[in-house]
C-alpha cells in the first residue's frame, strides 16, 4: 500500500470552480455553482451525489472539455483553468484521462477495439515498436477482462458492460496521473466491477495512480475512496474521509443518500423506507452556506444556524441505515 | 410480494428454447443458448448474471431487433395480449419482422427501457417532442392533452422545472436525466409488459428509489408484467418476485427472490453473490470470480461455467448438467444437485453473509 502525503501540494487542485451553461437568453443552468476540492498523489477521491448535480461537469471541466466558467485548476504543477498552452494541453492529454459515462456516445463505431484502445498510445508516442504497442493493447485486455479475440471486433457488437471496458482500457492503458472515473463500473456484473476495481488498486499501489471516483452505487465508493465529496445542485455540501461520511454524517442531503442506499437482502428490502430530504421544505439556500468545519478534513456547507441544527440532528440520530 | 399461484390464462410471455447467434470476422458466436422463461401478468422477473451473458440479447429479440450479424436459430417467443376485439390472442414473436412487432406493439403494448439511453433518443428533437410522439400516436388526444401528460410523466420521474426540461435537447440534460425521459416514454402509454435494461445504473439512489416505486405503483395499477435487467442485486431484493441467473447464454439458476438470495445452489450464482461489496466491506480486494468466461466462438462441452468453478466435478467437463427441480420454484442447471453428487457448502464468506442477512431479515419477518 502507497501512503498519501497530505501534507504535499496536492495532485489537482481545484478552487471556486463554475460550469453555467447558457440555454436561452434569460435561463442558465448553474451546473456547477463555486465547488472547491483537492485530491492528492495517491489518493482515490469519491464524488456522489444527486443525479444532475454536477458530477460529470466538474470532471469534464476539469479534464477540459469546456472552458470553465471561473475558478482554478492546477493539475501537477500545471494551471489548466484559462487558455491552455501547447505544453500544458500536451501534458494534460497525456496524463489526466477521463472514463465517460456514456461509453457508446464515445466509442467510434467504425474503429476496431485494439485502434481505439491504441490511439492514445499512438498520437503521444508512447511506444517502441509494434510488438510492443500490441503487447499493451493485449495485456489490458486482458486485465479489464476482454479476450484477444474481442479485439478485431467493433464497439457496437459488444454488450453494455463489455463496450464500457474498453473505454476503461483506453484509458487505462496509457498510465495516466489522474483518472477521472465517471460511472465507470456501474454497467458491470458485480463480479466484474470486482475485477476492475482491483485493477484500479493494483495501479494505484504500483504506480500511484489517483482517481476522481464518480459514482451511485455507495457501496463500492465506500469500498474504494479515501474521501468522498457529497454534492447536490452545484455544491459539495459535505465533504471528509470515507469513514467521517459514513459513520458522521451531517448534511440533511448526505443523510438522505445513505438512507437509500438499497440492500441485497429481499425481505429487508421490501420492507424499508428511507429519509427524505427537500431543500425547498427546508428553506436551504445554498449559495448562503458557508464551510464549517468539524474535523481538518470533515466539513459542511451551512449556515451557522444550519449547521447546529443538523449536528443536533445527527447527534441524536447518528444510524441512517 | 405477488407470489401466488401462477394462473396460465395470465400468462403474457413465453420463451422457449431460444437460440440466437452471431457472425464475426473471427467466427460465429453462440450468444443465446436454449433460453426459456415465463412471465405473467403483475409480476416482475429480474435477470441477472454475468456481462456478456445474453441477457440484453434476450430481450431485445422480444422487440424484434436483431443486429445486421445476429440470427435466431431455433426457439420461439409468444406473446399474449388482449387484441382490438377484446380477445385473448398469442403470436409467436421470433416470426414476426421487427417493423410489424414495432407497428403493432410498440409503446402500447411492450415498451423498453434500453441499457444506453443515448441510443434510444433522437439527438435532434427535444425531449418534450419525444415523449408526446407516442402519446400522439396510440391515444386518441389532442396535442395540449399530450403536452400535459408529458409534462406530469416528467414529474414523476423526479425531474425538476419539467416545463423549461421540456424545450432541451438530449446532450443539455445529465446521464440520469436522460435515462429518466426514457423510462417517461416507456411509461406514456400504459403498456402491458415492460422490459427495463439497466433502467437505474446512472441514477443516484434516491432517484433510483423513487422511479422504482412509481413503476411498482403502475405496475400495480395497470397489472403490468415487468423484466429487470440489473447488476445491482441491492435493486433485485426491492423489486423482484423471481430472479433468472444467466451464464453464457443460458439460464443457469431461477427461483423466487427468497430462494435466489437466501439458498442459492448455483456456484456462479455463489460466485456472484459473494463478490458483492455491502456497506460492512472493509477487506482490502474484492472477491472476484477467478478465470475468464467462455468463449463463445467455441462449442461449449458441459458445464460452461466448470473451468472456473473450484467444486466442478468430473461429469461437468463432459456433459451439460440438466434442470434440476430443487423444490418450490427453484431450479438449478448444476451436476452438483444431482442426488449422487457429493454435498458441497457454499464458500465460508457467502456463508457468513447469508447467515447475516437471514438475522436481519428476521427483525421484519413477522410482517
Ligand atoms: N452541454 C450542456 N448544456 C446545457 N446544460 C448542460 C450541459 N451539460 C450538462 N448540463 C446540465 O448541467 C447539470 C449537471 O449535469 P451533469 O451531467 O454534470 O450531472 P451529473 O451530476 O453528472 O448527473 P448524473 O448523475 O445524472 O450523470 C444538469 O442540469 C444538466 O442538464
Ligand atoms: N452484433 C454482435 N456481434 C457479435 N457479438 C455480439 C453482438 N451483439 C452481442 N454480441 C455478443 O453476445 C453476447 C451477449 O451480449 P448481451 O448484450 O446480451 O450481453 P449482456 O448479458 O446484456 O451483458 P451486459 O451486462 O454487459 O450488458 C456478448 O458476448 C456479446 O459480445
Ligand atoms: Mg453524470
Ligand atoms: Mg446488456
Amino acid at each position: 500500500m502507497t501512503t498519501i502525503d497530505y501534507n504535499a501540494e496536492p495532485l489537482l487542485h481545484v478552487e471556486g470552480l463554475k460550469q453555467h451553461f447558457k440555454i436561452s437568453r434569460t435561463y442558465t443552468t448553474k451546473a456547477v455553482d463555486g465547488i472547491s476540492f483537492d485530491i492528492y498523489q495517491g489518493e482515490t477521491y469519491g464524488l456522489v451525489g444527486e443525479s444532475g448535480s454536477g458530477k460529470s461537469t466538474t470532471g469534464r471541466a476539469i479534464i477540459r472539455l469546456y472552458d470553465p466558467t471561473d475558478g482554478k485548476i492546477i493539475f501537477d504543477g500545471h494551471d489548466i483553468s484559462g487558455k491552455l498552452s501547447k505544453e500544458d494541453e500536451a501534458y494534460l492529454r497525456q496524463n489526466m484521462q477521463m472514463i465517460f459515462q456514456d461509453p457508446m456516445a464515445c466509442l467510434n463505431p467504425r474503429k476496431k477495439v485494439k485502434e481505439i484502445i491504441a490511439q492514445g498510445l499512438q498520437i503521444h508516442h508512447l511506444y517502441s515498436s509494434q510488438e510492443e504497442l500490441d503487447e499493451k493493447v493485449n495485456r489490458i485486455l486482458d486485465k479489464v477482462g476482454l479476450s484477444r479475440e474481442h479485439a478485431t471486433r467493433y464497439p457496437q457488437q459488444f454488450s453494455g458492460g463489455q463496450r464500457q471496458r474498453i473505454g476503461i482500457a483506453r484509458a487505462l492503458v496509457m498510465n495516466p496521473k489522474l483518472v477521472i472515473a465517471d460511472e465507470a463500473i456501474s454497467a458491470l456484473d458485480v463480479s466484474i466491477q470486482a475485477q476492475v476495481v482491483n485493477l484500479m488498486k493494483d495501479l494505484q499501489d504500483e504506480l500511484g495512480t489517483t482517481y476522481l471516483f464518480i459514482a451511485h452505487d455507495l457501496s463500492m465508493v465506500k469500498y474504494i475512496s479515501d474521501r468522498i465529496g457529497v454534492m447536490h445542485l452545484g455544491h459539495i455540501v459535505e465533504t471528509g474521509t470515507t469513514e467521517e461520511i459514513f459513520s458522521n454524517p451531517i448534511h440533511p442531503y448526505t443523510r438522505s443518500l445513505l438512507s437509500a442506499i438499497p440492500h441485497p437482502n429481499p425481505i429487508v428490502e421490501k420492507s424499508r423506507v428511507s429519509l427524505e430530504y427537500n431543500k425547498e421544505k427546508e428553506g436551504v439556500d445554498y449559495t448562503k452556506g458557508t464551510v464549517h468545519n468539524l474535523t481538518k478534513t470533515h466539513y459542511v456547507l451551512a449556515t451557522d444556524e444550519e449547521f447546529e441544527k443538523w449536528s443536533k440532528i445527527a447527534a441524536e440520530h447518528p444510524d441512517v441505515f | 410480494m405477488s407470489l401466488q399461484k401462477r394462473n396460465k390464462d395470465e400468462r403474457v410471455l413465453s420463451i422457449r428454447d431460444l437460440n440466437i447467434s452471431f457472425e464475426t470476422s473471427s467466427g460465429m458466436v453462440k450468444a443465446i443458448r436454449g433460453v426459456r422463461m415465463d412471465l405473467y401478468r403483475g409480476e416482475t422477473i429480474a435477470i441477472v448474471g454475468e456481462s456478456g451473458s445474453g441477457k440484453s440479447v434476450t430481450v431485445k429479440t422480444i422487440m424484434g431487433i436483431m443486429a445486421s450479424n445476429g440470427r435466431i436459430d431455433s426457439g420461439t417467443i409468444n406473446y399474449t395480449f388482449t387484441n382490438e376485439n377484446g380477445e385473448r390472442e398469442t403470436v409467436d414473436l421470433t416470426k414476426m419482422t421487427q417493423k410489424e412487432i414495432r407497428y403493432r406493439f410498440n409503446g402500447k403494448h411492450i415498451a423498453m427501457v434500453f441499457q444506453d439511453p443515448m441510443t434510444s433518443l433522437d439527438p435532434t428533437m427535444t425531449i418534450g417532442r419525444q415523449i408526446m410522439e407516442p402519446i400522439l400516436l396510440h391515444e386518441n388526444v389532442s396535442k395540449e392533452e399530450a403536452q400535459a401528460r408529458a409534462l406530469k410523466l416528467l414529474e414523476e420521474v423526479g425531474i425538476e422545472n419539467p416545463e423549461k426540461r421540456f424545450k432541451q435537447y438530449p446532450h443539455q440534460l445529465s446521464g440520469g436525466m436522460r435515462q429518466r425521459v426514457v423510462i417517461a416514454i416507456a411509461l406514456s402509454c400504459n403498456p402491458d409488459m415492460l422490459i427495463c435494461d439497466e433502467p437505474t445504473t446512472a441514477l443516484d439512489v434516491t432517484i433510483q428509489a423513487k422511479i422504482l416505486e412509481l413503476i411498482q405503483k403502475l405496475q400495480k395499477e395497470h397489472n403490468i408484467a415487468v423484466i429487470y435487467i440489473t447488476h445491482d442485486l441491492g435493486v433485485v431484493a426491492k423489486v423482484a418476485d423471481y430472479v433468472d441467473v444467466m451464464y453464457a447464454g443460458r439460464i443457469i439458476e431461477k427461483g423466487d427472490v427468497n430462494e435466489i438470495f437466501y439458498d442459492p445452489r448455483h456456484p456462479y450464482t455463489w460466485g456472484l453473490l459473494a463478490s458483492m461489496p455491502d456497506t460492512d466491506t472493509d477487506s482490502k480486494r474484492l472477491f472476484a470470480i477467478p478465470g475468464t468466461p467462455p468463449n463463445l466462438l467455441e462449442r461449449i462441452e458441459g458445464d460452461a461455467f466448470a473451468p472456473r468453478n473450484p467444486y466442478a466435478l468430473a461429469i461437468d467437463y463432459k456433459a451439460e448438467p440438466p434442470m434440476y427441480n430443487v423444490g418450490g420454484k427453484h431450479r438449478v442447471a448444476s451436476w452438483l444437485c444431482d442426488p449422487r453428487a457429493p454435498k458441497v457448502n457454499p464458500p465460508e464468506q457467502l456463508m457468513e453473509r447469508m447467515k447475516k442477512m437471514r438475522t436481519e431479515s428476521a427483525k421484519y419477518d413477522n410482517d
